[in-house]
């Protein structure tokens, strides 16, 4: 008798971490094509009336649309690739990880004002 | 009392989805915690497990909720140019702020960083649904995606109080308001 309790066994992972990196990793650059996005729009006139794609909202719809779409797309490319696999999932949840903060502070004007 | 269409629909924006999606934040985090933490070992039934598929989901849509009539519906109006020779620009927010140095920063800073940063949220929040949704139980075994989930879901929160905090701030100082006049009440005459 196990006198901290009865013991639990710990459950057999039956899916690989590959989908689940892979909507990790999609988040992080979705958000990362935000943040640079909303800089390069920001910087280049002809890059912000491109992006202006409904005209009351300006270039923040094109901004937020592109970004999204890259987000979407990088997500069903990753996950068709790594549907089936286990991959390292500490690098990929770093790399997630330090995109995720970039463009928390990428989005931020007056750093973003000194790239 | 009182709304314009306007203003109520911003109340809609702010305090409905967007006050809604901070709230149900701390839930979600202290669900997680209490499944998946290091000494969790809460029991998990399957109605637990569709419940916070179901929690989760409907943090997502409150997200994108927010964003989509923030960015289509508030954004224009708060954006809006005033005609040449208008000399008050009540109707018109970011024209307000940016005619005072001392609330122009509200715009340049507040607005410019609420605009964008907003959107890191219903990311971050789809992803943990929709990993919820395809591990369920089995998140148990993948420590190192629970702990992205994890960092994802406070950064996305970190960035929702942003937006929510500047809102905030640039409703009291330059309220989007304007359409219909919606009466509650009569007030009584002095």
């Amino acid at each position: 008798m196990n006198p901290g309790g009865p013991v639990i066994p710990r459950p057999q992972a039956t899916l690989p971490n590959g989908p689940g990196a892979a909507a990790v990793l999609s988040a992080g650059i979705g958000s990362f094509a935000l943040s640079i996005l909303a800089i390069v729009a920001d910087k280049l006139p002809a890059i912000k009336s491109l992006l202006a794609f409904y005209k009351p909202t300006g270039p923040l719809s094109g901004v937020t649309t592109v970004a999204v779409l890259v987000w979407l797309a990088v997500w069903l490319i990753l996950d068709r690739r790594w549907r089936a696999r286990t991959v390292a999932l500490g690098l990929v949840s770093a790399a997630a990880l330090a995109l995720l903060v970039l463009s928390l502070l990428l989005t931020f004007p007056p750093l973003a004002d000194l790239l | 009392m009182e709304f314009t269409t306007r203003g109520l629909l911003t109340l809609l924006h702010g305090m409905g989805f967007g006050a809604l999606y901070l709230l149900a934040f701390s839930g979600a985090i202290v669900e997680l915690r209490r499944r998946y933490g290091n000494r969790g070992q809460a029991s998990v039934g399957p109605d637990d497990e569709k419940f916070l598929k179901i929690y989760l989901v409907t943090m997502a849509v409150l997200a994108w909720l927010t964003v989509l009539t923030g960015t289509y519906l508030i954004y224009p109006w708060y954006r809006a140019v005033p005609p040449v020779g208008v000399a008050n620009l009540a109707g018109f927010p970011q024209r307000l702020l940016q005619s005072n140095p001392a609330t122009s920063a509200w715009h340049s800073i507040g607005m410019e960083w609420k605009e964008h940063v907003g959107w890191l949220t219903p990311i971050a929040a789809t992803m943990a649904a929709a990993v919820s949704i395809k591990y369920g139980r089995d998140l148990r075994s993948h420590p190192q995606l629970r702990s992205a989930v994890l960092c994802f879901t406070v950064v996305a929160f970190l960035a929702a109080g942003i937006a929510g905090f500047f809102g905030a701030m640039l409703d009291k100082h330059a309220p989007v308001e304007g359409g219909a006049v919606i009466r509650l009440s009569q007030g009584e005459p002095r």
